[in-house]
């Protein structure tokens, strides 16, 4: 068992937890969104920030992958890390306003402009579906490609992929994901999630929007607009 | 490439880890490019996700998916070579050759790519076609290096050649330079350097351009050499050049100069590789006593 410190609140936890769980565990709140239980934490979207260590030697650290160590001092709602927080909301929003899991965060936190340029991204690279396809599906139908600035997720060579059972995980599991639905080309189908179930959207003609199970589907409320 | 080379060169790097890069890498290597049927051969061949095959091959600047031209400027976009003007170089080179960076031109003869930082920032803007680099790349120069590479890069005259970086080297213990006048390579004084092998000893030249691989040996190597590591040593002090790490193309231990400017020149020990490697980063500073 590993002695650490949270919020002033003294406890133990198993050795190999990481801060992340032992705070749910004293019932802190620590908002996340690239973590989910059962995937292994992958450290992406940076929302879990706490401060660990003492005057000087303070730093921020992602709750999700930092272990729990002997001794640690951890404050999850500290200036710092409140500041560092909605920082990255902002960010969030920045690139995926669209996403309904972002925009609660942003309502949950007081964030209420975003300073940035705008842009309508579809995907904020938490990797989510990446790690669901692989650890939960066992598929690894779709990855990380490219880097930096290309960098994306998707299947190789954006086709279909052999080894995709068209389960639709990654689209369950995906925070900003409502605009990555590839209705409009099947072919490309990602998950193929809608087709599963009801195909809403495919043939749009013959459904009304009532019959759509993603509520609101952003993907219509969109071409609406326009 | 058929499907026995392929088998050949996953064979060499399977259980490896990590041998993936390795592998892709003598794969273009072979091909020029990276084909998407490849790709899927590998993956089934060594039971790696394609996800992840592709994943690796998409990372790296240096592999590409599309075939390549016959030659291939790489122009740096680095932090260094940006400020110094780098984007008008890029520019430069699709007016001149008609493409944008990232592609070929019709005739299948250039590729222009660009890369974040090639490692020699003090040198920058800098731009390396086929291998050879070009230093403090101006607008006017790039129709110079299109029209040279055109030509043959071996033609012409070494010595007027821009394009090669000449280098002043000395020897890491005692310090006495390894120029010599005396035995001029390419129109310039040569590195020269003292050899021990089985077969006696000798001198070896190096020719002071970097990029260039001519390199003279006063006597030939003995035969069993070609293949065997040599002792390369100063001719001044007589010590034997420290080595720091081992050649990428051989495996065999590099022998390492000072190079005039706070650089330092790793060349390979076994005179038949080629393996050299200028390292623009300050040598280490000696140990302190
Ligand atoms: S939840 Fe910890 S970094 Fe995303
Ligand atoms: S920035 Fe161009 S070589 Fe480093």
């Amino acid at each position: 068992m590993i002695q650490l410190t949270i919020n002033g609140l003294s406890t133990s936890v198993e050795e190999g937890s990481t801060i992340l769980e032992a705070a749910r565990f004293l019932g802190f709140p620590i908002p996340t969104l690239c973590h989910l239980d059962g995937l292994t934490p992958s450290g992406n979207c940076r929302l879990c920030v706490v401060e660990i260590g003492e005057g000087e030697r303070a730093r921020l650290v992602s709750s999700c992958t930092y272990r729990a160590e002997p001794g640690l001092k951890v404050r999850t709602s500290s200036e710092r890390v409140v500041k560092a927080r909605r920082m990255i909301i902002e960010l969030l929003l920045a690139s995926c306003p669209q996403s309904k899991v972002i925009q609660d965060l942003a309502s949950a936190h007081g964030v209420r402009r975003q300073r940035f340029r705008q842009e309508y991204e579809d995907c904020i690279l938490c990797g989510r579906c990446v790690r669901m396809c692989e650890e939960q599906m066992m598929a690894k139908a779709i990855g990380f490609r490219g880097r930096g600035e290309r960098r994306s997720i998707g299947t190789p060579f954006d086709v279909q992929s052999d080894v995709c059972r068209l389960c639709g995980g990654c689209l369950y599991v995906c925070p900003a994901c409502q605009l990555r639905c590839t209705y409009t080309e099947p072919e490309k189908a990602v998950c193929g999630g809608c087709a599963n179930i009801a195909p809403p959207c495919i043939e749009k003609e013959q459904f009304s929007d009532l019959m759509c199970y993603m509520d609101p589907c952003v993907a219509c409320e969109i071409q609406k607009d326009q | 490439m058929n499907n026995k080379q392929l088998d050949s060169i996953i064979d060499k790097y399977h259980d490896q880890p990590g041998g993936l890069i390795g592998l892709l890498e003598e794969t273009q290597g072979l091909l020029g490019y990276l084909p998407e049927y490849v790709l899927r051969a590998i993956s089934e061949k060594t039971g790696r996700p394609l996800a992840d095959v592709y994943g690796v091959a998409t990372f790296y600047r240096a592999f590409s998916l599309k075939p390549r031209g016959r030659h291939l400027a790489l122009i740096c976009l680095g932090t260094a070579c940006h400020v110094r003007g780098a984007p008008r170089i890029v520019e430069e080179f699709e007016k001149h050759l008609g493409v944008k960076a990232g592609e070929t031109t019709k005739d299948k003869e250039f590729t222009v790519e660009t890369v974040n930082c090639l490692g020699a920032c003090a040198l920058g803007p800098t731009v390396v076609v086929d291998g050879r680099y070009y230093s403090h790349v101006s607008r006017r120069k790039v129709r110079e290096i299109i029209a040279q590479t055109k030509r043959g890069q071996e033609t012409g005259d070494p010595a007027a050649d821009r394009r090669l970086v000449p280098m002043e080297a000395s020897c890491p213990a005692c310090g006495q330079s390894l120029m010599d006048g005396k035995h001029p390579t390419e129109g310039r004084p040569s590195i020269s350097l003292e050899f021990l092998s089985d077969g006696g000893g000798g001198r070896l030249h190096l020719s002071s351009l970097y990029g260039s691989p001519v390199a003279e040996w006063e006597p030939a190597p003995p035969p069993s050499s070609p293949v065997s590591a040599v002792v390369l040593c100063c001719p001044h002090c007589g010590k034997e050049f420290e080595s720091r790490s081992l050649c990428a193309e051989c495996g065999a231990d590099m022998a390492l100069l000072r190079i005039h400017g706070g650089f330092h020149l790793e060349i390979c020990t076994v005179p038949a590789c080629r393996g050299r490697l200028l390292s623009l980063i300050p040598t280490p500073a000696e140990k302190r006593t």
